[in-house]
């Protein structure tokens, strides 16, 4: 009984439980994809910008496992080099939106008041928006490239966390344990460093994996009409746009970043499915000692 | 000077309905009362009388509507953030629940640090050393120390919070409902260590109960609390023997689901009584 009243909190029960087959499946793809991204420069066959125009549009073969493009460039490079991409602005977008929400959902948690109110009208008018619509009208007021589709991403994701932040923080804040540190003499910062933000942690984990191949799409979509990422930089949304032109000619050349962004995102969306059933108390009833 | 005393303390809730305008809910309604040094309190009262909000009142964890609570004689609204810390080195609090007072990601341990490492400002050598002989004062063995909160049993866990209240050093102990979970073995215990904190050290306690036996033996003073306000104010024994307290401990404070076909409770500590007393329960 004791082990459910402490899971109501957030509390992730971390044991007991095997995560299922396509979980495992999944774990190992992000695995996979992020060693990919990792090992990229020592892995790639070739310069993935190196144009070889007596080579352009060659089919899978073995010099060229997955072809080359309409500028001789090697496919199965441009993909890892593209991967780097894709990952790395998710993981920057994504610190960018975990620090934004912890801080700002956390002091509004925390302060309460006059300033919690006014943090939370702020985060609706935020929530009210799309989250692309919300993205692009930012691109249009900070100009087109990476570091400002990150930005836009950023701005246009961080009331959710926030607001998660602040709720969980308004729930255990008058719970006894806090109070006692309080007593104990700790900073109400301190307190929330050390008692509050690790309660949260399991559900924004949660919410980061389902976000990440949300956001993977959103800096490919971008990139692919011309906001974000511009050639010849190889990334995905980038590769599907130079690929429309050979659509129906060579259709290979869109299918190969279309699939490595298929993956990738159910991927990360399976791991976050997976995590969300271990993490989550309220769909673990079975869970008793 | 008193320790801590509170001054016509009022605080209400608002209820707020679906439609309509709130009514406010009175918790508290002129309630005042003072601790001296080296003086045991009883806080009686029915279930949802305000007692744990009183309670909470003077440690500073909640604020008044109306009227003040003084820390030597310093109200609390006005208080120095230095004095703070001088407040809760002096007067500290054990919960009621105590599953719920002990954050589950924290082993005992790091628990029974936070007041140390805070309050007395000790190094983590002397903060090891403190742990140990605050475990032992409350008959909990050195191993606990590594445990989680869902390793241990409501009524250990109940012995790591008084440690925890213990372990500034405070010169007053409110302690709510913090020896009724516990067995009648170790609730004995943890009364004989009080007792000898209040003969070595002069430490108050203000006892928030329901335990008519706990007063009889241990407090000097009752405060009785009826509807948000301080309706009794008298030393245990007369609190409890006059007429008055008699229907006040029949009606308001049922000590015993079988009180009326068991001994008084006075004879708890003879074991011929507590033997009549099983066999009649059971």
């Amino acid at each position: 009984m004791i082990e459910r009243a402490l899971s109501a909190d957030g509390l992730s029960p971390l044991h007991g439980r095997r995560f299922g087959w396509t979980a495992q499946i999944a774990f190992t793809l992000v695995a996979l994809i992020v060693a990919v991204t990792a090992a990229g420069p020592w892995i790639m066959p070739f310069d993935p910008d190196a144009v070889d125009l007596v080579q352009r549009l060659q089919p899978p073969g073995p010099v060229h496992w997955l072809g080359t493009d309409h500028l001789g460039r090697d496919i199965l490079s441009r993909l890892i080099a593209g991967a780097g991409v894709s990952l790395g602005s998710v993981a920057l977008a994504m610190a960018l939106i975990l620090a934004a929400g912890i801080a700002i959902g956390g002091a509004a948690g925390v302060l309460g008041g006059r300033f919690d109110q006014a943090i939370m009208r702020t985060t609706d008018i935020f929530l009210t928006f799309p989250t692309l619509v919300l993205a692009l009208f930012m691109i249009g007021m900070l100009g087109t490239g990476l570091t400002n589709v990150i930005l836009a991403i950023a701005l246009s994701h961080w009331a959710w966390y926030a607001r998660i932040v602040r709720g969980i923080v308004l729930s255990l804040k008058h719970r006894e344990f806090v109070l006692a540190s309080h007593l104990a003499g700790m900073s109400r910062l301190r307190v929330f460093t050390k008692h509050l933000l690790p309660a949260t942690l399991s559900q924004l984990l949660v919410l980061a994996t389902l976000d990440i191949g949300h956001i993977m799409l959103h800096v490919s979509s971008l990139s692919f009409v011309g906001l974000g990422v511009t050639p010849p930089t190889a990334e995905w949304g980038v590769m599907l746009n130079d690929a429309r032109q050979f659509v129906w000619t060579k259709p290979l050349l869109m299918l190969w970043p279309g699939l490595a962004l298929f993956l990738s995102v159910m991927a990360f969306n399976l791991a976050g499915d997976a995590l969300r059933d271990r993490l989550d108390p309220r769909l673990d009833l079975g869970h008793v000692h | 000077m008193s320790l801590l005393s509170a001054r016509n303390l009022s605080r209400s809730y608002d209820r707020a309905p679906l439609l309509g305008r709130g009514r406010p809910h009175r918790v508290l309604d002129g309630v005042s009362l003072d601790i001296a040094p080296g003086e045991t309190v009883a806080l009686l009262g029915r279930s949802g009388c305000g007692k744990t909000t009183l309670a909470r009142m003077l440690v500073g964890l909640d604020r008044p509507d109306a009227g003040e609570v003084l820390f030597e004689g310093q109200s609390l609204a006005r208080l120095p953030k230095a004095r703070w810390q001088d407040l809760r080195r002096t007067v500290q609090m054990v919960f009621q629940d105590p599953v719920g007072a002990v954050d589950p990601r924290a082993t005992v341990g790091d628990v029974l640090a936070e007041p140390l490492r805070n309050l007395c400002g000790l190094s983590p050598a002397e903060i090891r050393l403190r742990i140990a002989e605050l475990l032992s004062a409350v008959e909990l063995g050195p191993e606990a120390v590594g445990r989680y909160p869902h390793q241990m049993s409501g009524g250990q866990l109940q012995r790591v919070c008084i440690a925890r209240a213990l372990a500034p050093q405070p010169r007053l102990v409110i302690l709510d409902e913090a020896v009724s979970n516990l067995d009648v073995h170790l609730q004995i215990r943890m009364l004989e260590l009080f007792a000898e904190l209040r003969r070595a050290r002069g430490v108050s306690y203000l006892f928030v109960t329901h335990d008519l036996r706990l007063v009889e033996r241990f407090c000097s003073r009752v405060l009785v609390m009826d509807t948000g306000r301080i309706a009794e104010d008298a030393p245990a024994a007369l609190a409890l023997r006059s007429p008055a307290g008699r229907a006040l401990q029949e009606a308001v404070l049922p000590a015993w689901p079988l009180a009326g076909r068991l001994p008084p409770v006075g004879d708890l500590c003879d074991p011929s009584a507590l033997a009549d007393r099983r066999q009649i329960a059971r």
